[in-house]
């Protein structure tokens, strides 16, 4: 597949750029309900359907349970189906989310990220897909517009490989970048097309000469094993999210992994985060570079599968860690990122970790916060001694 | 309309070798509909007592395709399914004619599974849903729904010293579904299958949804010796307990009048849900006014009688 | 059926054979038998379009026996056999057995 010479820049918001995406891709079915932040992307969309710019059935569900439940139908049915939700249209959705997976649906969902009821919130924070994380869905992290369109198209392919066959949800910061205009490049809808090929259903219940059986009951005796084959697709699934990220890089010019390192190879204190934030630690990273400290970032963009391998690398050489997450798991050992960096370092020649959690219901977080975290970790630097205590960033005591 | 040698002829879609009760009427019912269907169907099941017994890994009793999702969306999940048809044959990727059926017990239908129905019914898939109505949750143990009639114990409104059974009227579902104004809306019964497979036809040939209620004895559940599931059902529809009935196209008519209509009492004496009654037969009385009253409304829809005119002496005052 | 391991079953928990529930035998389930006096059926078909287990027999519109491999012995033949003919009559397994 040869690099493409015309590409486009144009401005869209986070949501738009979904869109744009979902529109290139051109699913067969899209069953959606609006909640508050997704529901531009499903405008937009929808737009796209009304126009006949799209071969999609639009299938305008009464509820997210019924969005999700209509979307494994359509899956099961020889369909490529794509969705989108936020924060409690995911919670609603949670039990067919499951069953997306189970069934080894190749589905792909944008979650546009807002905090979890209660009290009802509809800003920023990770609760939502955190709280969908042993799901058995993939999960990718954007950063803003240009990934959320990049991680859409990469997504379509990584669900379908024969080897992986697991939905995909591609997250991006509600409000944030769902709602913020950037420029960014799209590629020729001729290109997507041939990126992501042609669908090929596993599962097609149309073709009635060759009836089967969807959703069956398992008693103790099969249960099991049908879970350890989603745990095994899901093993397979690193691989393929590199090559794809790989194939992807070469077409556009924009390589992507299961993480992202940021000024991290000679960083003494090196910070984790996920989606909109990173690039707030970005700008702080080199603020901080300008006064001679050495500070870096490691993004996560593949929270699911964990990217334990390439996170080990990553803080190798650091002196202190500190974890952002932005979302909490009340009674756990720290936020769901702090836990699972905490684990992969496990038996490692592992520096001092502090977790924090920040932002959420959209709680505001800017470089003085960064900076905060970062200076708070200086002593653990030289201490060597880790913390147990999560910090908060942005709270009023 | 195929005579029953014709319909003898034809495959049988639903094996043998399922783990329903000896003598449930739902497998009687999925064996009528498929008859009627044929295989170029997709099926929808609803958790509940006929998706379990069919399909018991790594056994499966279906042979049409056929999706289980969860309980309360066999009418989204069959929506999606349908969905799916309509995009890839505009596209031009499947020619065949396909129809989709989903089956919800009335659990999955009336109390849980309301939401996704009334919105498939809404949107107009090309869908039939079948409701098979045995009155309670019956596969987790016999548990009241919306569709327990009055009077009738189950495990979670027994008939004790306080309370006798359950206390309200059963949900009249299909009125509702027909308040959806769909093509097509029916009740029928398995003891008459000649008006079920005509029902099924009917459905089916509309350009849109359909939605059949059929009752469903089940002699665990109601407690009456597992030879009488016909003989129960049809003495439901002679009581005029589970009347035949169909509003097409929002014509209503009554497809089975019983010569004699019988007392619900002859319905009721006959199981064990009801045997508390002798000592409240008010709330007999309750429920025989209750399916008075629904036979009226559907046979002054149907163009019979009137239902201004009430039988009893306050109506009288007031004329 | 032999259980496979997780590496032969089919993802998802698809059942690929459509209908091998037959291979499931419920007669074992009966107290009962169905027994069917050839001589007196009319051939109406009501034994057939009743039983819940696809278990009457029929070919070429005429009922040829039952399947004994899954008939459970519920009696709805019986009973829904027209009274004028009553052409089935549930006798008990083990009197069978006695009379082989």
């Amino acid at each position: 597949m040869k690099s493409i010479a015309a590409k486009k820049v144009i401005a869209l918001t986070g949501n738009d750029a979904v869109a744009e995406a979902m529109r290139q891709v051109n699913p067969d079915v899209v069953p959606a309900y609006p909640i508050t932040p997704q529901t531009e992307l499903m405008h937009k969309f929808a737009d796209y359907v009304s126009d006949g710019d799209v071969k999609t059935e639009l299938v305008l569900v009464e509820s997210e349970h019924s969005a999700m439940s209509a979307a494994v139908g359509a899956s099961a049915a020889g369909s490529r189906v794509m969705t989108a939700t936020s924060a409690n249209g995911l919670a609603l959705m949670w039990e067919i989310v499951y069953i997306a997976a189970s069934s080894r649906c190749p589905l792909v969902m944008t979650v546009v990220n807002r905090a979890l009821s209660g009290p009802i919130n509809i800003h920023c924070d990770h609760s939502d897909s955190m709280g969908a994380r042993d799901s058995g869905w993939i999960q990718l992290h954007s950063e803003n517009g240009q990934e959320a369109y990049d991680n859409v198209l990469q997504a379509v392919r990584i669900a379908e490989d024969t080897d992986v066959l697991t939905p995909v949800m591609v997250c991006l910061d509600g409000f944030i970048i769902s709602h913020t205009i950037e420029p960014l490049e799209v590629i020729p809808d001729k290109t997507v097309q041939e990126f992501i090929g042609e669908f090929r259903p596993v599962h097609n219940l149309l073709d009635s000469d060759k009836p089967f059986t969807f959703g069956p009951l398992d008693f103790h005796d099969y249960y099991f094993e049908h879970k350890v084959q989603q745990i095994k697709a899901m093993e397979k699934a690193p691989n393929v999210i590199e090559s794809v990220g790989i194939e992807y890089g070469k077409l556009t010019g924009r390589k992507y992994g299961h993480v992202e390192t940021y000024k991290t190879e000679d960083a003494e204190r090196i910070m984790i985060a996920l989606g909109s934030t990173c690039g707030t630690v970005k700008a702080t990273v080199n603020e901080l570079r300008e006064k001679g400290e050495k500070v870096g970032l490691l993004k996560i963009r593949s929270f699911r599968p964990f990217p334990v391998k390439e996170v080990r690398e990553a803080l190798a050489g650091a002196k202190a860690v500190a974890v952002l997450d932005r979302s909490a798991s009340f009674g756990a050992q720290g936020g769901p990122v702090m836990m699972e960096v905490r684990s992969a370092l496990y038996g490692e020649t592992a520096p001092p970790i502090k977790g924090y959690i920040y932002g959420l219901g959209g709680r505001d977080i800017n470089p003085d916060h960064i900076k905060q975290a970062f200076d708070e970790v200086k002593d653990m630097a030289s201490s060597g001694k880790s913390s147990d205590e999560t910090g908060f960033l942005g709270v009023r005591e | 309309m195929p005579s029953i040698k014709e319909l003898s002829k034809r495959e049988e879609l639903l094996t043998g070798g399922h783990r329903a009760c000896a003598g449930c009427a739902a497998t009687i019912i999925v064996r009528q509909v498929l008859l009627a269907a044929g295989k170029d169907v997709v099926v929808g099941c609803a958790t509940g007592c006929l998706e379990v017994v069919t399909t018991i890994f790594p056994y499966s009793a279906w042979k049409v395709p056929y999706i289980h999702n969860a309980f309360e969306n066999v009418a989204s999940t069959i929506s999606g399914v349908e969905s799916s048809y309509r995009s890839l044959k505009r596209q031009g990727k499947i020619k065949k004619e396909m129809r989709f059926i989903a089956f919800g017990g009335d659990g999955g239908t009336y109390d849980i599974g309301l939401q996704a129905l009334s919105g498939a019914a809404e949107r107009g898939h090309r869908m039939l849903y079948i409701c098979y109505d045995n009155e309670a949750y019956m596969n987790t143990g016999i548990q009241r729904s919306s569709a327990t009639p009055i009077g009738a114990a189950t495990s979670t409104c027994p008939a004790g010293d306080e309370i006798p059974g359950k206390v309200q009227y059963h949900k009249d579902m299909t009125k509702i579904m027909a308040a959806h104004r769909i093509p097509y809306v029916a009740q029928a019964s398995p003891s008459h299958w000649n008006d079920l497979v005509k029902k099924v036809e009917k459905a089916l040939s509309k350009d849109g949804p359909a939605f059949i209620n059929i009752l469903s004895p089940c002699h665990r559940g109601w407690r009456y010796p597992m030879e009488d599931t016909i003989e129960i059902a049809r003495l439901a529809v002679e009581t005029c307990f589970w009347p035949l009935y169909e509003c097409d196209e929002g014509t209503w008519s009554i497809t089975h009048t019983p010569k004699e209509k019988l007392p619900l009492s002859e319905f009721t004496d006959r199981q064990g849900r009801f045997a508390h009654l002798k000592e409240y037969p008010e709330l007999l009385q309750s429920g025989q006014d209750e399916i008075d009253r629904r036979w009226r409304e559907i046979q002054a829809l149907s163009g019979i009688g009137n239902l201004c005119v009430m039988p009893c002496e306050e109506a009288g005052e007031q004329n | 059926m032999k259980a496979k391991g997780w590496k032969d079953l089919a993802i998802g928990g698809r059942i690929e054979e459509a209908g091998c529930a037959e291979e499931f035998e419920t007669g074992s389930w009966r107290t009962f038998r169905p027994v069917r006096d050839e001589e007196k059926c009319i051939h109406c078909l009501r034994c057939w379009i009743f039983c819940p287990d696809s278990a009457v027999l029929v070919e070429d519109g005429k009922v040829t026996g039952v399947d004994l491999d899954h008939c459970k012995g519920c009696g709805i033949c019986e009973k829904v056999c027209p009274p004028k003919v009553h052409a089935i009559d549930m006798v008990k397994e083990t009197d069978l057995d006695k009379e082989e």
